[in-house]
């Protein structure tokens, strides 16, 4: 599918924002991804769908390797082949009506797109944002826009709650929702004893469950985290 | 009015496109994106006796036109596929479909085929003795001539079903390993499988596989392929399924000049998993570019 590059702008040290428009039909769960192609790469580069609406879609992607330099030099206007609506997505119905939705660093930008649809279910959702530190700090004023309690943490103290997402947990939630990186994850999984799901990460080849090359180990058996997840249930992961 | 139309050990196929194991799970997921009854036949996830979850990830690196992959063949095990993956399959894919199988001893490759051999939606059995991902198996059977023969022999004995031996390119002479399958009863040959290779990430100077090593597949590894397919063609006389990069119909067509009777289709399903639908639907116009009525008639013609 071809999606046209709306704005493609830094939005924080590394980080970059990627408005582009095309048909999002596919897309039905916040938590999905999609993978991008891009000129010169042989595999496609998975990444986070932060918002979408039936127009297009918004992605927030790190620069990490040379495939996401690449991307973020692209300009409006251009063409991008986009395999979409991949993975599982959060489920906003089987859960409770205060959940706490928790976002690291560049695991923060799917959690918006969760918190509106939580929202839309009828859901009162809290907010916690880590960062490292003030200037790497992205989608803040988004979240506070929805009107709803935000927290957020930063390790050096530069702003917010100095610490981890864990030093700033509520007592009031009654399940969370979490992205972020692996050592955050396991933090947030040993410190909030409500049901949660969590997103994870893995290199992948195809990212729609054929080359087994992103498997894990759960507690009903091998997993792709493409395809079975990248969303997992607590109870499913064998930390 | 082109023919793609192709025999393949008395198996007619509608053409001689085919997934390659590894690259297609049992199809499921591509039958979500096409009608995969459209393909010649597909080679489903190598499947070994006991279920393995294979390597510990990263499993995947990238490379210039190309991967690196280091799955350890995860799959659930013979009996689960036979139990579950097949008769599932039969929702989605209705032509006989291509078994590989990977062991760890003669006696496990043995009991593997014999278990799927039975199985009337198996049209062909894919015996992999080049998996470079695993060890104490796999590979090694495949890079002596010997081993590769005893497996030959022993799986044939067993079964009723045409037994390709899919070949390892990580060989000084993959002809003469061809030639003591052929010696050993097998009754075609797959090649190639992937070649060993690594990367290593300059942020942490260590290799990016967990595994240290996997296989290298993509565009790449196609002339190389294609090289062999071309030695080995001229060795045997036995039909061969060639593989490696193949990308599009042109690349079909040229694997056939090489020598291959069906062309199977890897890590581009994996990039697009559109890519042997589109191969299919351009083959006819390739063709006739270049003035191809059959491609049975161009088996091989590179050499002739």
């Amino acid at each position: 599918m071809q999606y046209q590059i709306i704005e493609n702008a830094q939005i924080a040290p590394n980080v970059f924002l990627l408005d582009l428009a095309g048909d999002t039909s596919m897309v039905t769960k916040p938590g999905q991804f999609c993978q991008i192609q891009l000129p010169g790469f042989y595999l496609r580069r998975p990444i986070s769908i932060c918002d979408w609406d039936e127009n297009g879609m918004t992605l927030i992607y790190k620069v990490v390797g040379q495939g996401t330099d690449a991307l973020s030099r692209m300009e409006s206007g251009a063409v991008l082949d986009i395999l979409n609506g991949l993975g599982n997505g959060y489920d906003v119905n089987t859960c409770g009506d205060r959940p706490l939705v928790i976002g690291g660093g560049v695991g923060t930008p799917p959690m918006y797109g969760l918190t509106k649809a939580l929202m839309r279910a009828g859901k009162q959702p809290q907010v916690i944002l880590g960062f490292n530190t003030y200037e790497e700090i992205f989608l803040l004023d988004e979240f506070e826009d929805l009107d709803i309690p935000v927290t957020v943490t930063t390790v050096d103290g530069s702003f917010g709650v100095k610490g981890f997402v864990t030093d700033a947990l509520p007592a009031d939630c009654d399940c969370f929702f979490a992205c972020g990186p692996e050592p955050m994850l396991k933090a947030v999984y040993r410190k909030c004893d409500t049901p949660g799901q969590l997103s994870l990460e893995q290199r992948m080849a195809c990212g729609f469950g054929a080359c087994m090359g992103c498997s894990i180990q759960t507690n009903s058996g091998p997993k792709r985290v493409c395809k079975d997840g990248p969303v997992f249930r607590k109870e499913e992961l064998p930390w | 009015m082109v023919n793609l139309s192709v025999n393949l050990c008395g198996l007619r196929l509608d053409n001689p496109v085919i997934p390659a194991s590894g690259c297609f799970g049992y199809g499921r997921e591509f039958s979500e994106y096409y009608d995969i009854n459209m393909l010649g036949s597909f080679s489903f996830k190598g499947t070994t006796l006991e279920p393995r979850f294979g390597n510990p990830t990263p499993r995947i690196a990238e490379t210039p036109n190309g991967m690196l992959n280091a799955v350890g063949l995860q799959n659930p095990g013979v009996e689960h596929v036979i139990a579950h993956e097949l008769p599932e399959m039969k929702r989605y894919f209705q032509k006989p479909v291509i078994a590989n199988v990977s062991g760890f001893s003669i006696e496990q490759y043995v009991k593997t085929c014999e278990l799927l051999n039975a199985q009337e939606q198996v049209g062909i059995l894919e015996v992999n003795i080049s998996c470079p991902n695993v060890h104490g198996g796999g590979m090694a059977f495949g890079t002596s001539a010997d081993s590769a023969a005893a497996v030959t022999k022993a799986v044939k004995a067993v079964t009723t079903k045409p037994v390709f031996v899919k070949l390892s390119p990580n060989v000084t002479d993959i002809a003469s390993i061809a030639k003591a399958c052929e010696d050993a009863g097998a009754d075609g040959l797959s090649l190639i499988n992937t070649l060993l290779g690594m990367r290593i990430d300059l942020k942490t100077r260590k290799p990016i596989l967990a595994n240290t090593m996997g296989g290298l597949s993509g565009p790449a590894v196609f002339p190389i392929a294609l090289r062999m397919v071309y030695q080995v063609y001229k060795a045997v006389k036995i039909p061969i399924m060639g593989m490696g990069g193949v990308s599009s119909a042109r690349d079909v067509i040229e694997m056939m000049l090489a020598g291959a009777t069906a062309v199977q289709v890897g890590a581009a399903n994996l990039v697009n998993p559109f890519a042997c639908k589109e191969i299919i639907e351009q083959l006819p116009e390739e063709m006739e570019r270049y003035h191809i009525t059959s491609l049975e008639e161009i088996i091989g013609m590179a050499g002739a």
